[in-house]
């Protein structure tokens, strides 16, 4: 069960070839996907070999290989990680019972579209990633990306693999969806705000993987907790796939930081134009980058008070973060937790229901794990001596969902008027004049072992092989 | 006490300065081995086994970290917990201090060595007439015959961990497989041109166990992966016998079908002939078709990794290599992406659809300027492995580039044999 044939069309660990019908619908799905990803896939970069990893079985042994091959070659496919015999449902309204192998008709609609929205965002990160090859800060980043590219395609496939098995003629008009929204696209966008927004620079991307993979890792921890099995195996195996993703974005803003700091020690200054004139991201930039990505990716948990979000939970289709390690009755009817809304000019919490709040608890799940890798990235900061810290802004900035949707506040979370808003704006988000500096940046550095100027080598390459290995091939 | 009585363990930490807690190792781990809070993950030195399981997983490489420790000394959990940076290793004084003998070895090893340091000397090597019986005089000493029915150990048991096709085209049948085995903890130490025996399982149509089917390992000395104890085949399936008759081959039928996690029986390694020399400057002429190609992509990756680490000098690799078609060549992409440089590469085709036949001796004979020089070259090693029917028209193909050169093939055919300087296997 646990490896993976490669010698079928669609490389799977589900024996789709007992199921002909279902193998024949992914089959005719597949030319679509290939040609969405020659569409608007990594830009230039069909004829190159990249060193990539690809699974050949979900257990530790055999889901990282590596080696270089084409990214139009990768083995695309649908791999689910062990089911367990006899798993029970361990939270809801059904708890106790035996877990779904297929979909309950009574939560049939929730749980397409809780796949839908998951399977949306995967094809959306390649879209908004498919200009960035040609301006990487070196090789090694290069490949990063293309591996996050792949990996992003391969998730969408796990999603419409779902779609295709359990949901019927709907599932396979889902799937098509799949591949004809375009991020940003203003007739046909994708699903949630944050996978509309362009990455137009490796400040971004870096960015996207740190916050937006992250709420990547979160909504997938909460549906493997799923009653509905083939969910839960499914997104177990995306996330081992989806730490690379936030390691890419951890390490590479800790070089970015570390460059800059590097400069800051030899040219003993802290001033934003002499660090430019070196070439290099200024802290004050960096915060603003942060200030936006926290917070359009903190949006992507949905509004602070969500009867869907109650639905979902007690009918079993999505647990909490680390659900099984909770120490509580899984059932939380009665319970209550703070929300966050602006009142007479004041945030102030109020207590709602738990189960109304389950949005805002996943929520903070994540900001806690996410002011944590920030922490790290101080760290970097003390190691240099340089006494200024980097923070995640308050939860109410700069919110577009919601209840604090209508208010404006500032990143230490006060709430502002419109005018110290607006004349305050540049400071706290990205100006189109860091974009224009950040992008001047961007310049191509793919010779092995050579680095962008305003980025630092990472500590150890891929695989264990030297920084300057030959991860990507030009031919 | 005893010196020798303290127990040593190489424990295994995580940096915490490069992990990004994702989570990964812990949720992988099937001991549960490794726990974290909000600022650490960590591996509890009681419960970890040296699985490794972790290891290939971790986005970050920081999982693969090791310090030698008394094991009453080892850091508890609460200690790394509170970890901003990794402690540096113990030095031999401060072990010494706790009454660790220098070059103590821990109980158990995390990772298998896989370097071999001596021989046995017992050898079992087919050559054609003009094929060497012994080595390049600076051939590393190959162990042999380690597992076998003269044995102790009739053979070990590999575990697949990788199986991957590696020719483009052709039916699902007609297909080319590389194949990794892990020997585990087991010693299984090898040599780039050695081979191993597989024993395939069942019996044969009389009833009999299977006998063993031998195949040249692709990999270089330090494994597949380097610094694991592990090996790679180069696997075509037999479908049709020597006379065209179809025909399932047992062992390549069998080991292509394989899938990660199963387990083979392996006996071997045999070969203290086919082996690379070692000195600086030595040239390697390859000249292979189809799965003849394994050991020449064992000696040019071992090579490779050589000259990245930066430890050999320089010498000229040249390979001519046949196939039938682009498509149905082994490590094909692969192999274009070497450095030209680094490797001097020739394709012949001999069914490539509106171009003439091709063999390798006949690109052989087009390269005979540079061919020439290499002849001539004392520090310059031959191999020939593949078909049968390639043999004579190689060694003819040398026998001509020398006298167009001018050379005694009769001197220079009999250096290259007593000097251990060509080397054929062909079946």
């Amino acid at each position: 069960m646990s490896s993976i044939n490669y010698s079928e069309k669609i490389p799977n660990n589900v024996n789709l070839s007992d199921d002909r019908t279902l193998q024949r619908a992914l089959e005719q799905w597949q030319p679509n996907f290939i040609s969405w990803w020659d569409d608007v896939g990594p830009e230039g970069s069909t004829n190159m070999d990249v060193y990539l990893r690809t699974a050949v079985s979900v257990d530790p042994n055999g889901w990282a290989q590596f080696g270089h091959v084409k990214m139009r070659d990768y083995r695309w496919g649908v791999f689910l990680n062990p089911g367990e015999a006899d798993r029970t449902i361990h939270f809801g309204d059904h708890k106790g019972e035996k877990a779904w192998q297929d979909v309950p008709g009574e939560h049939r609609a929730n749980l397409r579209r809780i796949i839908v929205t998951q399977g949306d965002t995967e094809p959306a990160s390649v879209e908004q990633q498919r200009h960035l090859g040609l301006t990487a800060p070196s090789m090694y980043d290069l490949r990063n990306l293309f591996q996050v590219n792949v990996e992003e395609g391969r998730h969408l496939w796990a999603m419409v693999y779902l779609l295709h098995k359990h949901f019927g003629r709907d599932g396979r008009e889902e799937a098509e969806g799949l591949l004809e929204r375009r991020s940003g696209d203003a007739n046909n966008p994708r699903i949630l705000a944050a996978f509309n927004e362009k990455t137009p620079d490796w400040l971004s991307f870096f960015m996207f993987t740190y916050f937006t993979d992250r709420d990547g890792k979160y909504q997938l921890c909460a549906l493997a907790e799923s009653a509905f099995d083939p969910l839960a195996r499914t997104t177990k195996f995306m996330l081992t796939e989806e730490a690379h993703h936030m390691f890419v974005g951890e390490s590479g803003i800790s070089r970015v930081i570390q460059r800059t700091a590097q400069k800051m020690n030899e040219l003993k200054t802290d001033d934003v134009g002499k660090l430019r004139a070196a070439g290099v991201i200024d802290l004050p930039t960096i915060q603003r980058y942060i200030n936006f990505h926290f917070s359009v990716t903190i949006d992507l948990f949905g509004a602070d008070e969500s009867s869907n979000a109650a639905t979902f939970y007690s009918s079993g289709l999505k647990g909490r973060y680390e659900e099984g390690k909770r120490v509580d009755d899984h059932v939380l009817k009665g319970q209550t937790y703070k929300v966050i809304e602006a009142k007479d000019g004041q945030l102030v919490e109020k207590e709602v229901p738990m189960l109304n709040a389950l949005n805002e608890v996943l929520r903070d799940d994540y900001i806690k794990d996410s002011i944590s890798g920030v922490e790290r990235w101080n760290k970097v900061l003390d190691k240099a001596g340089i006494p200024v810290h980097l923070r995640v802004p308050h939860k109410a900035f700069h919110r577009n969902i919601g209840a604090l949707s209508g208010v404006k506040v500032s990143p230490d979370g006060r709430v502002v008027s419109e005018a110290e808003w607006n004349a305050s704006v540049d400071q706290w988000l990205p100006s189109n004049e860091d974009r224009a500096y950040v992008a001047s940046l961007m310049g191509r550095c793919v010779e092995p072992g050579k680095f962008a100027n305003w980025i630092a080598p990472p500590v150890m390459g891929i695989n264990r092989q030297p920084v300057d290995f030959d991860y990507v091939r030009f031919n | 006490m005893d010196m020798t009585e303290i127990h040593v363990i190489k424990q295994h930490l995580i940096d915490p300065e490069i992990c990004i807690r994702c989570n990964t190792c812990e949720a992988i781990c099937p001991v549960s081995a490794i726990t974290h809070d909000s600022r650490n993950y960590v591996v509890d030195a009681e419960k970890c086994n040296f699985c490794m399981a972790c290891i290939s997983p971790c986005p970050t490489g920081s999982i693969d970290n090791w310090r030698t420790m008394p094991r009453v000394k080892a850091y508890s959990l609460d200690a790394q917990l509170g970890w901003d940076e990794l402690p540096p290793e113990l030095t031999p004084e401060e072990l010494a201090a706790e009454g660790v003998a220098a070059g103590a070895v821990p109980d158990i090893e995390p990772v298998s060595p896989s370097l071999p340091a001596a021989s046995n000397g017992e050898a079992v090597f087919n050559s054609a007439q003009y094929g060497a019986t012994l080595p390049p005089w600076s051939a590393a000493h190959a162990y042999v015959n380690l597992y076998g029915p003269k044995t102790a150990e009739k053979s070990v048991t590999a575990t697949v961990t990788g199986n991957v096709r590696v020719t483009e085209v052709g039916s699902d049948d007609y297909d080319t497989h590389h194949i990794v085995l892990d020997f585990g903890k087991m010693p299984f130490p090898v040599l780039e041109g050695q081979s191993i025996g597989i024993i395939p399982p069942g019996v044969d149509a009389s009833g009999r166990p299977h006998f063993a089917r031998q195949y040249s390992i692709a990999s270089p000395r330090n494994g597949e992966r380097p610094g694991y104890n592990n090996l790679s085949l180069t696997i075509k399936r037999v479908l049709e016998d020597h006379q065209g008759r179809p025909v399932r081959g047992v062992g390549s039928n069998y080991m292509c079908d394989l899938r990660v996690g199963d387990t083979v029986q392996v006996m071997g390694p045999f070969g203290t002939s086919f082996l690379m020399p070692n000195h600086p400057r030595s040239n390697i002429v390859m000249i292979c078709t189809g799965t003849g190609s394994a050991p020449m992509r064992a000696m040019t990756e071992w090579r490779r990794r050589l000259r990245k680490s930066g430890k050999f000098e320089e010498g000229k690799l040249m390979l001519f290599f046949g196939a039938r078609t682009q498509e149905e060549l082994p490590y094909f992409g692969p192999l274009q992406n070497l450095p030209k440089d680094f490797i001097d590469i020739n394709f012949a085709f001999s069914r490539t659809p509106g171009a003439p036949k091709r063999y390798v001796q006949d690109v052989m004979r087009e390269r005979a300027a540079d061919l020439a020089l290499l002849l001539q070259d004392a520090n310059t090693c031959f191999y020939v492995c593949g078909l049968k029917s390639m043999e004579e028209g190689v060694v003819l193909a040398l026998r001509d580039v020398a006298q167009q050169a001018g050379l005694n093939w009769d001197a220079v055919g009999a250096a290259l044999k007593t000097e251990g300087r060509l080397h054929l296997e062909t079946y």
